[in-house]
C-alpha cells in the first residue's frame, strides 16, 4: 500500500437553525444569500433546521436561532441549542428583542386565548373552546428575546436581515474573525 | 467622523466681528483644538468645528435640556453632558474614546428597553434619531431585560397619532409646544419608572387640544411619537434619511436632515 499524504479535508462545520417565536422570514432570508449558498455548503454542513428535518440538536460550531419565546416548547428547543452549539446566534428582530410576537405583552392571556377562540366574529359558539391538547406546547404569558433565558454569543437585528448582512456575518464567523456588519448592512426594520 | 475646521471669522454664519475678536479661545477635543466664544457650550462649540458629538434631546432651536446624557464627554477626567457644560479655555475632552463610546452605547440600550421599540412596525423607522444613534454606535442587541411597559396609544386625533410606546422623554414637544406654539400641549408627569408624557386636555386626548399638525409641537419628535397620520409610508424603508447615512455624517449645521 502507499504513504498516503493526501491532506485530510478540512472538516466542516457544523451549523443547526430552527425558528422558534418567528415566522420563518429570517430563514427565507437565509436561503436569500441565493447562489452563495453552495460555497456556503463548501464550509458548513446542517444538524438540526427545517432544511434537513433532523429532530434534535447535536454537537454543533454554530447555532442560529431565529424568534423569541412565547411558550415552554420554545424554552426546551434554545436549551438544547446552548448545550450543544459551542456559538449561539440571535438572528432576527424577534430573537433580539420579542418583535411583533412581544406586542402582546402588554394583554391579558386568558384575555387574548379567549377573545381568540371563544368570542372572536368568525367563531361557531357551539363548538368554540381554547385548544387545550396535551401535545400542545403552553404559552408563556409573555414573549421574550432569547438573551433573556441563555447565553447568546452574536446578534444579527433585522426583520428580517438582508441575506447580505447574513452572508458578511456567517462568513466572517467562519473565517475565525469576530462579525460585524458594515453601515449599510446595519438594520432594525 | 469630519475633523475639518472652518477658518475663524470665514464661513460662520451669524458670528459679527465682536464673535469673531472673541473667538481666540481654545480647547482641545480628541487632540484637536476647538475655538469658542464665551457661553457656547461644548456641544455648540464642537459643531461649529465641524465635529459631531452624538446628542438626542439637545436641538439647535432651543436651550439646553440635559436629560439624555448622549452627549456625554470626558473633561479633565470627569463625564459631562457636553450640550449643558460651557467651554473653558484649556480644557481637555473626550468624546470618541473606547469609554465614552462604550457609556453612550449601554444609555442607548437602557433607552430602548425601557419603551417598546419594534422598529419593524415604526413609522419612523429610518428616520429616526434613537435607531439612527444605535445603528451608528454598532448596537446589535438591547442587552439588558426589557420592560415591556403599558403606554396605549392615543389615535383620536383625525390627523396626528400618538403613539407612546417610543418615547425617549426628551420633552422636545413640551419645549416647542410651550415656547415656540404657545400652547403647553404636552407635559411629562411623574417620575423615574413611572415618567410618561400626557397631553394637557381635560379629557387627556390629544383631539381635544389645539394642536395643529403644522405646529413645531407637530413636527420635532426624534423617535416615532408624535406622527403624521397617513404619512407614514410615503417613503418606503430603505430610502429614508439614516438608511444609508450615519447621523454623525449629517448633524451638523448646514447638513442637518428632516
Ligand atoms: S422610535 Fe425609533 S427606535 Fe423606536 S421603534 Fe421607532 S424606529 Fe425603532
Ligand atoms: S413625544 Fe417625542 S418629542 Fe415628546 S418627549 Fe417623547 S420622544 Fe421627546
Ligand atoms: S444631548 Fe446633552 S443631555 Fe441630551
Amino acid at each position: 500500500m502507499m504513504n498516503a499524504v493526501v491532506k485530510p479535508p478540512r472538516p466542516k462545520l457544523r451549523v443547526a437553525t430552527t425558528s422558534l417565536a418567528g415566522c420563518f422570514g429570517c430563514h427565507m432570508s437565509i436561503l436569500d444569500i441565493d447562489e452563495r449558498l453552495i460555497d456556503l455548503l463548501e464550509l458548513v454542513e446542517f444538524d438540526r433546521s427545517p432544511l434537513t428535518d433532523i429532530k434534535h440538536c447535536g454537537p454543533c460550531d454554530i447555532g442560529i436561532i431565529e424568534g423569541g419565546i412565547c411558550n415552554s416548547e420554545n424554552v426546551h428547543v434554545l436549551r438544547e441549542f446552548r448545550a450543544n452549539c459551542k456559538t449561539l446566534i440571535a438572528i432576527g428582530a424577534c430573537a433580539v428583542n420579542g418583535g411583533l410576537p412581544a406586542q402582546r405583552n402588554h394583554l391579558d392571556l386568558q384575555e387574548i386565548l379567549l377573545e381568540i377562540y371563544q368570542a372572536g366574529p368568525v367563531i361557531d359558539l357551539d363548538h368554540a373552546r381554547i385548544p387545550d391538547d396535551p401535545e400542545l406546547p403552553l404559552p408563556l404569558d409573555k414573549v421574550h428575546p432569547i438573551h433573556e433565558i441563555v447565553r447568546i454569543d452574536y446578534f444579527i437585528p433585522g426583520c428580517p436581515p438582508s441575506g447580505d448582512a447574513i452572508w458578511t456575518f456567517l462568513t466572517e464567523l467562519i473565517a475565525g474573525r469576530t462579525p460585524s456588519l458594515p453601515y449599510s448592512q446595519l438594520h432594525f426594520d | 467622523m469630519s475633523q475639518s475646521f472652518t477658518p475663524i471669522g470665514q464661513e460662520m454664519p451669524g458670528l459679527d466681528q465682536w464673535d469673531v475678536r472673541h473667538m481666540s479661545q481654545s480647547f482641545t477635543l480628541d487632540g484637536a483644538e476647538v475655538p469658542f466664544t464665551p457661553g457656547q457650550s461644548i456641544l455648540e462649540a464642537a459643531r461649529n468645528a465641524g465635529i459631531y458629538i452624538p446628542h438626542l434631546c439637545w436641538h439647535p432651536d432651543f436651550p439646553a435640556h440635559g436629560s439624555c446624557k448622549l452627549c456625554v464627554v470626558k473633561v479633565n477626567g470627569r463625564h459631562v453632558s457636553s450640550c449643558a457644560t460651557p467651554a473653558a479655555a484649556g480644557i481637555e475632552v473626550k468624546s470618541n474614546s473606547p469609554e465614552i463610546r462604550e457609556e453612550r452605547k449601554v444609555l442607548l440600550q437602557m433607552l430602548f428597553v425601557e419603551g417598546n421599540h419594534f422598529c419593524p412596525s415604526c413609522e419612523k423607522s429610518g428616520g429616526c434619531e434613537l435607531q439612527a444613534q444605535a445603528y451608528d454606535h454598532e448596537i446589535m442587541t438591547p442587552h439588558y431585560t426589557l420592560f415591556y411597559p403599558d403606554r396605549p396609544v392615543d389615535a383620536s386625533h383625525p390627523d396626528l397619532l400618538l403613539d407612546f410606546n417610543r418615547c425617549i422623554f426628551c420633552e422636545l414637544c413640551v419645549r416647542a409646544s410651550r415656547d415656540v406654539d404657545g400652547k403647553s400641549v404636552f407635559a411629562l408627569s411623574e417620575r423615574g419608572i413611572h415618567k410618561h408624557l400626557v397631553v394637557s386636555s381635560e379629557s387627556g386626548r390629544l383631539a381635544d387640544t389645539d394642536i395643529d399638525p403644522s405646529d413645531k409641537a407637530a413636527n420635532i419628535c426624534p423617535v416615532g411619537v408624535i406622527l403624521h397620520k397617513r404619512q407614514g409610508f410615503t417613503v418606503p424603508y430603505g430610502q429614508r434619511a439614516y438608511d444609508e447615512t450615519p447621523i454623525s455624517e449629517q448633524g451638523l449645521p448646514n447638513k442637518e436632515t428632516v
